[in-house]
């Protein structure tokens, strides 16, 4: 293996880094008091992906996006989706983005922070949305991730349950389901859960 | 490979290691014995075990022995590599007993990870004749790491593994000194990472090299011509097993591609559909991501889930057993349930040691010139018998993290507005429509209006005083750059340098990333 390690070389390495080294040392003895840079916070790359996602989001006019943290950290964001069509038209939504340092490698971790009778959305915000897990590309952004929301407002689901209930109604019931929805999003009771407004 | 018999091999590495920790123990035979049942093993190893049996040899020696032959014992092996002019060294190579002095006096190596690879980076790297050595850790030791974190005993479990490592490794090895850092990778100052010669990493997670190598990335300065400074360039060797599985690559950041030149090299995280999970588990995995994912904050509202609590993790194993019995699927266990939870690979001992003795070969290498480094990502699999290849790289010339930017100079006077609209006319750039960040902060964001309105007010203030009256620095564009049908959107690192300002315009930085 010694053998194979050393047979397949770098071709064009120049440095003897010890010599450099020496160097180095010698001069952080002789001058200790030379200020570098100071601190400063250290972009990630996925960070530097992040921005350009963000300058060329193209929202459809029922998002909007806002930034809790101000213009210098845009790795946590919300998106707000009111559909202007379906079973969910005339409501008001708001997702929370968490996105990693690594992103796009990762999806950003998403949650619906409003409270929705929807076969794809949990009660507990959860969302089945396969770009954001199994079929997330870093050749995807954030403003595909905004139409696909949109688009399980605008096409619920019943064959990816979250809401087993919410989705057997849809499937059987399809006009049940849309009063339930109307209920919900004006503030009340469907089975035992009580919604909040959002209309 | 016979894959029965790495048991053996790491039972046999470790009992020896731990009988030689008596300073009165016998010199042991060459660790010849159970070895060669695993020749892959045997063959990557020679040069540390050799060093090892050095050192055995060394601590034979009685104490009132001449200094001088004790080290001429101790670096015996090191010496054919050091002493010795070849034909396969780099091109700068001065063979001599300056270059070892040197090497244990002005090489200063940080490991990076004091676990499975840590350990046995620490040991390599003090066995191949470095002294002055630091380890940075965060974790603590746990009775699971024991079998292969060859440096821990029963009784550290919960020390920190970065204080007990460097502890047993100075006691084992005369005249190493290692520092210990029991804290996050992020919680150092940039100037800690600036003091070391080579970072070495033994790490598990992509996120944790990703930030190393920006740290690393940042100090590397171009000149006017776009050739990398090689006194500002900061040498990472990287380490990674996975099962029987691993890779060794030496990134010189300008010259061989860094870690975000390659990331699409790792294959993404498998994630399990959450309606799968809710509604048809069919596997084990699946009912413990459904506890994980799901029950968790259903039963926990605003409490976040701890993969380090051992509640938790109880309470979403029992939680998936539940389940599991539920949809009639076997196989959930507590073990099972930290594996999932937590990634977990199960680690191979002697993957780990294959894989550490090609990084420290490469530090020793990078270090001493005494060969040519590897050019520069081996991967190594023993899964079916034995597969080895060396790949290179090739960097990405716009990468963000490690590429030179374009170098664009300014006056004083120029302001945000103007810098902008001066993109527009770059003819490397083209880029209309530009959004610009400087060291994290949004100086000016294009889109979207929220953003927009927050930052228009920088449009009017000079670059200079919004890069903090810095005489040059990194500054990040975003917008839509090239010609005709090329147009096209993209993210650009410009190296921005302003004339007649602290009297230095030929030093760039490159970092910043």
């Amino acid at each position: 293996m010694l053998i194979i390690f050393l047979s397949r070389q770098a071709l064009y390495t120049t440095i003897t880094m010890i010599r450099l080294f020496k160097v180095k040392e010698k001069q952080k003895e002789e001058a200790k008091n030379a200020t570098g840079n100071g601190p400063f916070k250290k972009q990630s790359a996925g960070e530097l992906r992040l921005h350009k996602d963000i300058t060329e989001l193209n929202l459809p006019k029922s998002c909007t996006i806002s930034f809790p943290s101000g213009k210098d950290n845009l790795m946590t964001f919300e998106i707000t989706i009111k559909p202007d069509e379906g079973y969910y038209m005339g409501g008001k939504f708001l997702f929370t983005f968490n996105v990693c340092g690594i992103y796009p490698h990762e999806a950003p971790k998403v949650k619906c922070k409003t409270k929705v009778y929807h076969p794809n959305i949990d009660l507990e915000g959860n969302v089945c949305l396969n770009i954001l897990r199994e079929d997330w590309k870093p050749v995807l952004n954030i403003n595909t991730i905004v139409y696909g929301l949109y688009h399980l407002f605008t096409e619920p689901n019943h064959e990816d349950p979250l809401n087993h209930e919410a989705a057997d109604v849809l499937r059987d019931n399809p006009k049940v389901f849309a009063s339930k929805v109307r209920t919900a999003m004006a503030g009340g009771r469907v089975g035992d859960t009580f919604f909040t407004k959002c209309i | 490979m016979v894959l029965s018999n790495s048991p053996i091999t790491f039972w046999a590495g470790y009992a020896k290691f731990k009988s030689n920790i008596r300073p009165s123990s016998r010199v042991s035979p060459p660790p010849s014995g159970p070895l060669p049942s695993v020749p892959i093993a045997v063959g990557c190893r020679s040069l540390v075990f050799e060093l090892q049996h050095t050192v055995q040899l060394r601590s034979s020696v009685p104490p009132m022995a001449d200094a001088s032959a004790q080290q001429s014992s101790r670096s015996r092996d090191l010496d054919k590599l050091l002493l010795r002019p070849g034909h396969l060294v780099g091109p700068a190579f001065e063979p001599g007993t300056e270059l070892r002095d040197d090497l244990q006096e002005y090489a200063r190596i940080l490991v990076v990870g004091a676990g499975g690879l840590g350990c046995e980076l620490l040991k390599d790297l003090a066995l191949s004749g470095f002294r002055n050595l630091e380890v940075i850790d965060m974790d603590r030791i746990e009775v699971s790491n024991l079998n292969r974190q060859f440096l821990f005993r029963l009784e550290d479990v919960g020390k920190p593994k970065a204080e007990v490592a460097a502890k047993r490794v100075m006691e084992r090895v005369s005249g190493v000194n290692i520092v210990p850092h029991f804290c996050r990778i992020e919680e150092k100052e940039l100037e800690f990472y600036s003091e070391f010669s080579i970072i070495v990493l033994g790490l598990d997670s992509i996120e944790a090299r990703s930030y190393i190598n920006a740290v690393a990335c940042g100090f590397l300065e171009y000149d006017n011509n776009d050739n990398p400074r090689e006194e500002t360039m900061k040498p990472m060797v990287d380490g990674g097993t996975e099962g029987f599985k691993g890779h060794a690559r030496v990134i010189l950041p300008g010259t061989t591609p860094c870690f975000e030149c390659t990331i699409w090299l790792f294959p993404p995280q498998v994630k399990f559909p959450l309606c799968t999970l809710a509604e048809t588990p069919r596997t084990a995995a699946h009912c413990i991501e459904y506890a994980h994912l799901i029950k968790w904050d259903e039963a926990h509202i605003g409490k976040t889930f701890d993969p380090d609590n051992p509640e938790h993790m109880q309470w979403v194993y029992s939680e998936a057993a539940k389940r599991a019995e539920l949809f009639g699927i076997p196989g959930v266990t507590y073990t099972l349930t930290q594996g999932v939870v937590k990634n977990i690979i199960p680690a191979i001992a002697s993957t780990n040691a294959i894989i550490s003795a090609a990084c420290a070969l490469e530090t020793l290498k990078i270090a001493s010139g005494c060969s040519k480094t590897l050019s520069n990502y081996l991967t190594y699999n023993g899964v079916e018998g034995l597969h080895t290849k060396v790949t290179e790289f090739v960097r990405d010339k716009d990468c963000l993290v490690c590429g030179p930017g374009i170098f664009i100079e300014l006056d004083t006077s120029v302001t945000l507005k103007m810098f902008i609209d001066q993109l527009e006319d770059h003819p490397k750039l083209l880029m209309s429509g530009a959004s610009v960040s400087y060291r994290g902060k949004n100086l000016y964001l294009k889109a979207p209006p929220v953003l927009e309105e927050m930052t228009r007010s920088n449009l009017s203030i000079p670059l200079l005083n919004l890069m903090d009256k810095s005489p040059n620095g990194i500054v990040h564009v975003t917008g839509t750059a090239g010609k005709g049908d090329k147009r096209q959107s993209c993210s650009r690192k410009l190296r921005v340098s302003f004339k007649g300002v602290g009297g230095i315009t030929d030093t760039d930085m490159a970092g910043g990333a």
